[in-house]
């Protein structure tokens, strides 16, 4: 275990003020120097797009990096709901210190402080950013923007397009990134993989790469690595992320020395649509803003067979407005979902398979007639009907909780840094701003914030002492080794030859975590996922059965490699998750709720983030603490009732 | 700053963005090559341009055909009425112009709208070929492209092959022996009552009807004329046209042919 | 259900390609297009065959990566659907199904069901943007935007950049897919400075990969985000324009 000075770099002053003061301290890169650096910029979501963009724009040298075969492809195209701003455009009381008042809170008070400020600072900026580029926010008839409310805050400060929010806004990102690419500044590498970041003396000094086309194992060097490269909830198998989302970039970060923090916290979003069979390959999320109309119900008889309109009013146990008469079907994220989840362990579940509750428009419908709801959801109905084959005009939409989002990821500081130098993370890829729990609509938000604004002001102060040194040769032994590590690693999936598929392995895995380690966690449930997961891997490198050869397009090979490192992954996440012996947001222990079956935070042990060092393979990893302080906010008890 | 010289985006950069192209090296894709010419060439070379230049000539040749057919459904008057027309056409613009020079001012502005629209239809066919060298080797189904629409190029070259046996048949003579110059009305009668030109007449004037059907609709689209509310109005507009066309050309042949109509 | 997929196999760019038959039982009619392909490839993976390769991610329509050819139409039967979001329920129970890639030049295959829409790419770098720096912009209100003309932008900028009406037209033509880009920028105010370089320099990049248009209207059928034809006509309309046009008096308006 190495001495880690887990400092977060956080600049002194007053916080409103810790941002600009910081921007001036930076050490900056003349703009004719800019040319002279190499960023390497992995992922081309709303961060890593945003980034390698506005580096570019800046004169930076800029190598791009992804796996699709365009970056707009990105998962951040999926996001429908909204983006935050504290434009307070509505007069509603909004203000850069509400919204991040309401992000820590939301956060159940595990982020820091300082970044959140400045999140909420540039949400500001974001907007107009986008505007300028074009993206065709949603319009008043005046002709100003048009705002939504979310989940979590009492003011209207969500911005959106239609419901293709973050299609939109990486878009956006998507275009200033091709101008860059026109112009020279930024190097496009498509399909093609990181595999591993190449360290040398300590520092980040390039990554390996896989050409998903010709198999090809090829380095790229640069004076910084920066990974944007999404969140891991497809460590469950079953989630709303896109498939191709994985967590290897970050855990070859992390085994190659970069921390870890928070990966038990994964948000579960309660509105999904429920698996239909063992054949399912991902879950659809339908968005929340249907909780402001639908009413949550299940039958009040256990296993009732029958259909819902066969069932009368006094029969239906609307369970949220039942138990959090305040909020209602308003409840925040991980509350609705763990409520959702209790109705259907006690076997109150509907649907062909019992897993979900109904969400039930019947009544707004009565109130304000069909047409008013098909205007505000037409396309989230017609998406339903299309998944399910049911009408949910006439009967009611079947929900249930999906992994959703990844709160934790690799540790970074205020600088974005990880504990690497020159290796930088953006995004849903790092641990940074959502504490234990995400707000609607502050992903989007915090992607852009970083690559907009953030690193490109940061990463300066780690660039300007490198002048006059060129990356380091991609034929030198660092390279060289990581090479080999990665093209033996390929060789011996492709070697194994045993008689499961990668996908058998994945969904396995899957199922482990979830029952164990998904919306509640107990010592008992964590401690068996934590033998069954060694277990499992082992089985894995001995039994997996991956066809084809490394000299092609192999889809089932770059399965392979994720799924191996889920399988290391998953493991921590269950640490993380045994160690933390409290509750609070995405992280629900059953040993600490309150009488009634909130969540028990622990503030006077477990106020810190939690950030593991890689020790070896089959080692323990080491815990690492970066303690929380609050000066500005109060430490409360959240409460909906 | 926007480069307006064309030149395509990833040649002219540093050596690791041409190792980013190699995808399309690797995949076979050709990286098409282009020059910058001056403004009324490029125009031409621009498939829109070629589009445009087609869809102007096609409002000529649409113009002219129902003019035409105007004139020729004289013949149901009589003879004196179509040949006094005739004649009257050579006349046209007199006595400001010289006899016949309107008319041949007129013919060249024809003969350049056949040109053009040929022309750009040969080369834009050409585009097309190339793009899909590869056709689909299950069987299509199309939902919208109807079958006028594909079968621009055929119902095209009906008309132009129509078009130089027509021009021999009653302009030239050549290919009517009871040839008369000046004498329209004689020499349709007689060319319709060979059977087999009536029904090259017939199934040409419905090929005809077909490209227009199409045509005068899309032509619309490539000129870039487009209003939702008035839409719809440019499908009635070119079936109309159409419906039109096919019934004034086809009724002569048929019509005279089956003896209905006799001198 | 039980379905019988003849599906295309194809080892590499260059690789001569042909059909290969398969049946699969067990078919459930809540399962989507892609469902069906996972567990198609299971069953060849179990029989040590290789997998068939496809693109796809997202499988709720947006990301625009999966791209089959479904019995002759661009992500099968219905419309305004992408092939993930094509249910088993809306084929009959003995069905029979051919499934090919895309086909274009300018998308070359590069195994199986995999195309390279790399040109798409090609066609937004050339103008498909608006210059506008990060840290340059002003309040995101200073500039109004009539609702009408930001909800038609929405229409045209909510192309998922499928190919599918390449892939789709007669022609091999990207009218649909470059009107939408153009459109979309071309209709804001923020989109004006460029107007008319853009839609000269996209057009011309992508006249340079791909077919014209004879307004076949195939392409708006098969698009999965509905987009309209109309744009197409509006993207013409820029073009001639912008021929004429001397731009240097004319950089506001229409
Ligand atoms: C269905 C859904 C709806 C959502 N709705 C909202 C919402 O309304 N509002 C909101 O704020 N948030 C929302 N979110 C969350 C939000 O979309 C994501 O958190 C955010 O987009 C993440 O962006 P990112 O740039 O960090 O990563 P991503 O968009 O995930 O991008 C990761 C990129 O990294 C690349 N990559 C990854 N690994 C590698 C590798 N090894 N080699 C090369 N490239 C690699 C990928 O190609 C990809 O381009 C939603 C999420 C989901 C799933
Ligand atoms: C009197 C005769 C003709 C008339 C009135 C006519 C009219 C038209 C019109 C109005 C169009 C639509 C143009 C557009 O969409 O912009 C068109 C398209 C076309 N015409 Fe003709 N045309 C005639 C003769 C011909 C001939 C002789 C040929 C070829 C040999 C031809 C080939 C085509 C083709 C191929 C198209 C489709 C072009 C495309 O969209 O790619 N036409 N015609
Ligand atoms: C049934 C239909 C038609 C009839 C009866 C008909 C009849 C005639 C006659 C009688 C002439 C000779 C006129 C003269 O010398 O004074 C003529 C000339 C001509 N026709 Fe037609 N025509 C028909 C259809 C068409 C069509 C469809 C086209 C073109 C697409 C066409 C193109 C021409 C041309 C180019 C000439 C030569 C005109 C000139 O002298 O410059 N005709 N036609
Ligand atoms: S226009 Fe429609 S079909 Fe074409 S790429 Fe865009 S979404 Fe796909
Ligand atoms: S199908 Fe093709 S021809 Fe035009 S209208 Fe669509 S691009
Ligand atoms: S998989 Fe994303 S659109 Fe179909």
């Amino acid at each position: 275990m190495t001495e880690f000075n887990l400092d977060a770099h956080i600049p002194d002053g007053p916080l409103a003020e810790k941002w600009d003061h910081h921007k001036f301290s930076v050490k900056l890169v003349n703009p004719s120097n800019r040319r002279k650096f190499r960023v390497i910029v992995v992922g081309s979501g709303l961060a890593g797009a945003s980034a390698a963009a506005t580096l570019g724009e800046l004169g930076f040298e800029v190598t791009m990096i992804t796996f699709h075969d365009t970056p707009r492809r990105a998962h951040s195209i999926a996001a429908q709901g909204g983006i935050n701003a504290a434009k307070n455009y509505r007069n509603d009381g909004d203000s850069i210190y509400r919204l991040f008042y309401d992000t820590v809170k939301g956060g159940d008070f595990r982020s820091r402080e300082a970044n959140v400020h400045r999140l909420a600072q540039v949400s500001v900026n974001i907007i107009d950013q986008c505007v300028a580029q074009g993206v065709p926010f949603a319009r008043e008839y005046g002709g100003l923007l048009d705002n939504r409310s979310f989940g979590g805050a009492q003011v209207s400060r969500t911005f959106y397009a239609r419901g293709q929010t973050g299609q939109q806004l990486l878009l956006g990102a998507y275009q200033a990134l091709l101008r860059q690419i026109h112009l020279g500044t930024v190097t496009l590498y498509r399909r093609t993989e990181m595999l591993d970041v190449v360290i040398n003396d300590g520092r980040a000094v390039g990554v390996v790469t896989r050409d998903l086309i010709t198999g090809d194992v090829v380095s790229h060097a640069g004076h910084a690595v920066v990974l944007a490269t999404g969140g891991y909830g497809n460590v469950f198998y079953l989630s709303t992320n896109a498939k191709n989302s994985n967590a290897s970039a970050i855990w070859r970060a992390h085994r190659r020395g970069a921390l870890m923090a928070n990966p038990c916290f994964t948000q579960i979003h309660p509105t999904c649509i429920p698996a239909s069979d063992d054949f399912q390959s991902k879950l659809t999320l339908m968005s929340e803003s249907l909780r402001n109309d639908g009413r949550i119900w299940v039958p009040r008889e256990f296993g009732d067979q029958r259909s819902p309109d066969q069932i009368p009013e006094g029969e239906r146990d609307y369970f949220l407005e039942r138990r959090y008469p305040a909020f209602g079907n308003l409840v925040p994220r991980d509350v609705a979902s763990r409520a959702a989840k209790r109705e259907v362990d006690a076997e109150r579940g509907v649907g062909p398979l019992k897993n979900g509750v109904y969400l039930d428009l019947s009544e707004a419908i009565n109130r304000l007639g069909r047409d008013v709801i098909e205007e505000r959801y037409g396309n989230l109905i017609q998406m339903y009907e299309r998944i399910t084959g049911e009408d949910p005009y006439r009967v009611p939409m079947r929900i249930y909780p999906a992994v959703h989002y990844a709160m934790g990821g690799l540790w970074v500081d205020y600088n974005l840094q990880t504990t690497v130098p020159g290796l930088y993370a953006l995004g849903e890829a790092n641990f940074s701003d959502h504490g234990a729990n995400r707000l609607g609509a502050s992903a989007l938000m915090q992607g852009l914030a970083d690559g907009y604004f953030v690193l490109p002001a940061t990463i300066g102060d780690y660039l300007a002492p490198l002048l006059g040194t060129d990356p380091l040769p991609t034929n030198h032994q660092a390279f060289l080794d990581a090479e080999a590590e990665v093209s033996e690693r390929v060789g011996a999936l492709l070697g194994v030859n045993g008689s499961h598929s990668v996908d058998y392995f994945h969904r396995e895995l899957g199922k482990v975590l979830w029952e164990n380690c998904g919306m509640a966690r107990s010592r008992e449930t964590l401690e068996k996922a934590l033998t069954e997961i060694p277990t499992l891997r082992d089985e894995f490198h001995k039994d997996v059965r991956v066809l084809g050869d490394g000299e092609s397009l192999n889809q089932s090979l770059e399965k392979a490699g994720r799924v191996e490192d889920f399988l290391e992954f998953g493991e921590l996440l269950c640490r993380d998750a045994l160690h933390r012996e409290e509750s609070c947001g995405g992280h629900f222990r059953l040993e600490h709720q309150t009488e009634d079956g909130e969540a028990l935070r622990d503030d006077e042990h477990f106020a810190y983030a939690a950030a593991w060092e890689y020790t070896g393979d089959n080692a323990r990893p080491a815990l690492h603490k970066e303690p929380l302080e609050f000066e500005s906010v109060h430490l409360a008890q959240r409460s909906y009732k | 700053m926007t480069r307006l010289d064309g030149v395509p985006s990833t040649e002219d950069q540093n050596e690791d963005a041409d190792a980013a192209d190699r995808l399309l090296r690797s995949t076979g894709a050709p990286v098409p090559g282009q020059r910058q010419v001056p403004f009324p060439l490029q125009f031409w070379r621009s498939a829109i341009g070629k589009k445009w230049a087609m869809a102007v000539s096609g409002i000529v040749l649409l113009t002219y055909v129902l003019a035409h057919m105007i004139g020729n459904l004289k013949v149901f008057l009589g003879k004196n009425e179509i040949n006094t027309y005739a004649a009257w056409l050579r006349t046209l613009g007199e006595p400001a112009l010289p006899r016949t020079v309107l008319l041949w001012g007129l013919r060249t502005g024809l003969t350049a709208a056949f040109v053009i629209h040929i022309v750009a239809a040969v080369q834009l066919t050409r585009m097309n070929r190339r793009a899909r060298p590869e056709r689909y080797q299950s069987k299509r189904d199309y939902a919208s492209a109807n079958y006028a629409s594909r079968t621009m190029r055929w119902t095209g070259i009906i008309v132009a092959l129509f078009v130089i046996f027509h021009l021999a048949d009653l302009t030239w003579g050549v290919a009517n022996p009871h040839f008369v110059r000046g004498d329209p009305y004689d020499n349709l009668f007689y060319s319709f009552q060979r059977v087999p030109v009536a029904i090259f007449y017939i199934i040409a004037n419905i090929a005809l009807a077909f490209h227009i059907f199409h045509g005068a609709w899309s032509m619309f689209q490539s000129l870039g004329v487009n209003n939702p509310r008035y839409n719809r109005w440019k499908r009635y507009f070119a079936t109309g046209f159409a419906g039109l066309i096919m019934v004034g050309n086809v009724s002569m042949p048929l019509l005279i042919t089956t003896g209905v109509v006799s001198r | 259900m039980k379905i019988t997929l003849t599906v295309w196999r194809q080892s590499g760019p260059n690789a001569r390609g042909g059909f290969e038959t398969h049946h699969v039982d067990d078919v459930s009619p809540d399962m989507s297009f892609l469902e069906l392909f996972d567990i198609l490839n299971e069953a060849l993976i179990a029989d040590g065959k290789e997998p068939i390769a496809f693109d796809h991610d997202c499988r709720e329509g947006i990301c625009g990566s999966c791209s089959m050819m479904i019995n002759g139409r661009a992500h099968g039967p219905e419309r305004g659907t992408a092939t993930c979001q094509l249910h088993m329920r809306k084929f009959q129970d003995g069905a029979h199904i051919t499934v090919e890639p895309w086909r274009a030049a300018a998308f070359p295959i590069i195994k199986d069901l995999c195309v390279d829409r790399t040109a798409f790419d090609r066609i937004i770098e050339a103008g498909g943007y608006i210059s506008a720096p990060t840290g340059s912009a002003p309040d995101g209100n200073l500039i109004l935007v009539p609702k009408a003309v930001s909800d038609t932008a929405m229409d045209a900028a909510a192309c998922i950049g499928c190919g599918a009406c390449v892939a789709a037209c007669p022609n091999g033509a990207a009218q649909l897919f470059t009107a939408a880009k153009v459109q979309h920028l071309n209709l804001l105010p923020q989109g004006q400075p460029e107007r008319w370089e853009r839609v000269v320099n996209m057009v011309t990049e992508m006249e340079r990969w791909f077919g014209s248009c004879t307004l076949h209207g195939e392409c708006e059928v098969a698009c999965p985000k509905d987009i309209s034809i109309d744009f197409i006509a509006l993207m013409n309309r820029d073009f001639i324009k912008a021929q004429f046009k001397q731009r240097r008096l004319t950089g506001q308006h229409a």
